[in-house]
């Protein structure tokens, strides 16, 4: 689960992290209301106004603007609320600006990146350095690796002070600064609060980038990009709070909200699979054939009817897609679950577009019989190739 | 012959009193597993009561304690049914208690919790299978997990993979051709788990009844990259391999924890190279992982 940078920055300034004062808007006026505040409690005239959409990239795209004055700051708000932001994490449609943060303007010297994730290789949490802030990192690690500096951390003894001051030393967080001792502790007690943050709050990314050292030579995080662990949802009931539903897929979300698993894709072939490898698989076969997946669908391992008429009933509901494969290896899953639920859906919404099913496994012989007796136009299939072979045809 | 599991492995069910543990451990009893005993703390003193492969009752013990169970019961295998939150401290339980395997079928585990587990695998030589895994069977001798154990046969050829029904699938097509299997190991689709495609590998090449191996993979990761890299070092027996998630899109999470594509990497097309690189044989569709690996023997 992502969460937005000024929600990021909430929870930064828990940890004891320094961030810019800011204020969260959703209106032009709340905007120009909260530059004029912050201009005169900072006395430094310059705001910046920035987009709130879960996707990176969003300076290069247009959504962040750096104002002077607060009349400047209004027109940036006009400008960027209610866009829609293309970057390259957003695809090509963009994603449409409804929420600001209008922040005060930093007196920046230097622009480093911090980041955490769990590395999967190394079954640690991993603290990523490195100069080259306000760059994507994905850039540097591909042109120029030497340049991110990684320390794993120990999940009995949390980050060590030695492994950040490692850190500050390599990244030389200590020169060009007034006073190179206090940048340094500021430095360490930064990583050393980010790292305890990322394993309460249970992340699965956290990056400040960038995390700036400003002219008087104090630490402060420009950006915060949080990503949760959603396996951790049922002990952070606080989350329910952060989410923002605008930025998700409202169909995935549904999904979501009845435990199914489910991701829309391009095509025309909607997909109804139990297990997440074989719901790949079935979309692979399907490409393999000449045919495009509409969606990844697992009904999970213990399906009951209701979730399998729900699921089949998304995909009846979607207009792009022309025909249904339904692929059943059950071992939990009961293929007569299946096929009820499928028939209970087909009665509610109509059948406009061909189906094929195939069941295998766990009382199958029952499963075929519900289909049968139920009076609809159903192709069976023998196994998945077969399966797979015949939606195609039925389609093109 | 086999491996992990076999006619030695002494049972203990952690979370037996649930819904799911009980008609697990049910299951598994009826396979012909030996299920010695259940655990959930406060109900110790209970009865589970299981069957046989003929549906004679059989009475399980329930302790407090995976301890009591060891001590007790003699239970040297644990399999793990207790909800998310709670399911890495039962993993923990079980090393702490000297089970030698223990295979967690919960799915959902918080990735922190399991990098801490994971940590702890480093100082015992317990192993763990999983998390969100179907378990490990041996076909006609012994069952610990979720999986249908009647597409099983008993036979030569190890099986390893992250997913549950897509081993079910493989292992069906397998079952079809009259290749039976020695072992199927699932070892889960989360991104930091128990045994990894290696540790497995390395059991089957020194398996002298598992002929040859078929192991699925999936996007996510580097397992099957640093797998490929093994296997053309070491394995002398032929694998064959399948790579779901060819078509998934990038940054989006496929039903499993670790099945994402990140930053361009952990994608079908680079581990389908890697392996055909290490001389497996790569089946080109799902539907075809069975011949592919007949067409070794």
């Amino acid at each position: 689960m992502n969460i937005h940078e000024y929600q990021g920055k909430q929870v930064l300034a828990r940890y004891g992290i320094a961030v810019g004062q800011g204020e969260f808007v959703t209106t032009v006026d709340a905007a120009e209301a909260a530059a004029k505040k912050i201009i005169a409690e900072t006395g430094n005239e310059i705001v910046v106004v920035k987009a709130q959409i879960h996707a990176g990239g969003r300076g290069k795209g247009g959504g962040v603007k750096v104002c002077k004055g607060a009349a400047a700051a209004k027109e940036a708000a006009e400008a960027i609320l209610g866009m829609q932001l293309v970057t390259h994490q957003t695809g090509p449609a963009g994603q449409k600006v409804r929420r600001l943060y209008v922040e005060q303007g930093s007196d920046i010297a230097r622009e480093l990146y911090v980041g955490l994730v769990v590395d999967r290789e190394a079954r640690r949490v991993a603290l990523m350095a490195s100069t080259e802030g306000g760059m994507e990192i994905e850039k540097v690690a591909e042109e120029t690796p030497e340049k991110i500096i990684t320390e794993n951390i120990d999940p009995l003894l949390g980050l060590a002070p030695f492994q950040a001051r490692k850190i500050a030393y390599a990244l030389k967080v200590g020169e060009g600064v007034p006073e190179p001792k206090k940048t340094v502790a500021q430095f360490v007690k930064t990583l050393m609060a980010l790292a305890d943050c990322f394993v309460k709050e249970d992340c699965s990314l956290c990056e400040i980038n960038p995390l700036v050292i400003t002219g008087s030579g104090d630490v402060v995080a420009l950006d915060a990009k949080f990503n949760f662990d959603s396996n951790a949802e049922a002990r952070h009931k606080e989350w329910a709070a952060l989410r923002d539903t605008d930025e998700e897929d409202p169909v995935e979300l549904e999904a979501t909200e009845v435990g199914l698993s489910y991701v829309s894709l391009d095509g025309n072939i909607g997909c109804l699979v139990n297990g997440a490898g074989l719901a790949m698989s079935t979309m692979d076969i399907i490409k393999h054939y000449g045919g495009e997946p509409a969606n990844f669908l697992d009904v999970g391992g213990g399906a009951t009817k209701e979730m399998v008429t729900k699921a089949f009933k998304m995909i009846l509901s979607s207009d792009k897609v022309k025909g249904i494969f339904v692929n059943i290896f059950g071992g939990i899953m009961q293929c007569d679950v299946v096929a009820e639920g499928v028939v209970a859906a087909t009665k509610e919404l109509g059948l406009q577009v061909p189906l094929v099913v195939r069941l295998e496994g766990t009382n199958v012989e029952k499963g075929k019989e519900i289909l049968r007796n139920s009076g609809l136009k159903i192709e069976p299939a023998d196994c998945m190739g077969d399966g797979a072979q015949k939606m195609v045809a039925s389609v093109k | 012959m086999s491996v992990l599991v076999g006619p030695e492995s002494k049972v203990v069910f952690q979370g037996i009193t649930g819904k799911a543990g009980g008609f697990h451990a049910d299951m598994c009893m009826r396979y012909g597993t030996h299920v010695v005993a259940g655990c959930t703390p406060n109900r110790g003193g209970e009865t589970f009561v299981g069957h046989d492969a003929d549906g004679k009752e059989i009475n399980v013990p329930v302790y407090n304690t995976v301890k009591e169970a060891v001590e007790i019961a003699g239970a040297n295998t644990s399999c793990i049914f207790v909800p998310p939150l709670g399911a890495a401290d039962a993993i923990l339980e079980a090393i702490d208690a000297g089970c030698e395997l223990v295979i967690c079928i919960t799915e959902g585990i918080p990735v922190m919790d399991m990098v801490k587990v994971r940590r702890r695998l480093e100082t015992t030589d317990a192993k763990l299978i999983g998390p969100n895994c179907p378990g490990v069977i041996t076909p006609g001798s012994c069952k610990i997990g979720i999986m249908p154990g009647h597409i099983h046969k008993p036979g030569k050829i190890g099986v390893v993979s992250k997913s549950g029904t897509l081993t079910y699938e493989a292992v069906g097509q397998l079952t079809a051709l009259g290749l039976g299997q020695s072992t199927c190991i699932g070892i889960g689709g989360d991104p930091i788990a128990g045994l990894d495609f290696i540790d497995c590998l390395k059991l089957f090449n020194d398996d002298p009844d598992t002929e040859a191996v078929i192991m699925m993979g999936e996007i996510g990761g580097n397992a099957e990259i640093l797998a490929a890299e093994w296997i053309k070092e070491n394995m002398k027996k032929p694998v064959a391999g399948f790579i779901a998630g060819g078509t998934a899109p990038e940054g989006k999470r496929m039903g499993h924890a670790g099945a994402i594509i990140s930053g361009g990497k952990g994608t079908a097309a680079e581990k389908i190279a890697a392996l055909e690189a290490a001389g497996v044989k790569v089946a080109p569709t799902p539907a075809e992982m069975g011949v592919t690996l007949q067409s070794l023997l």
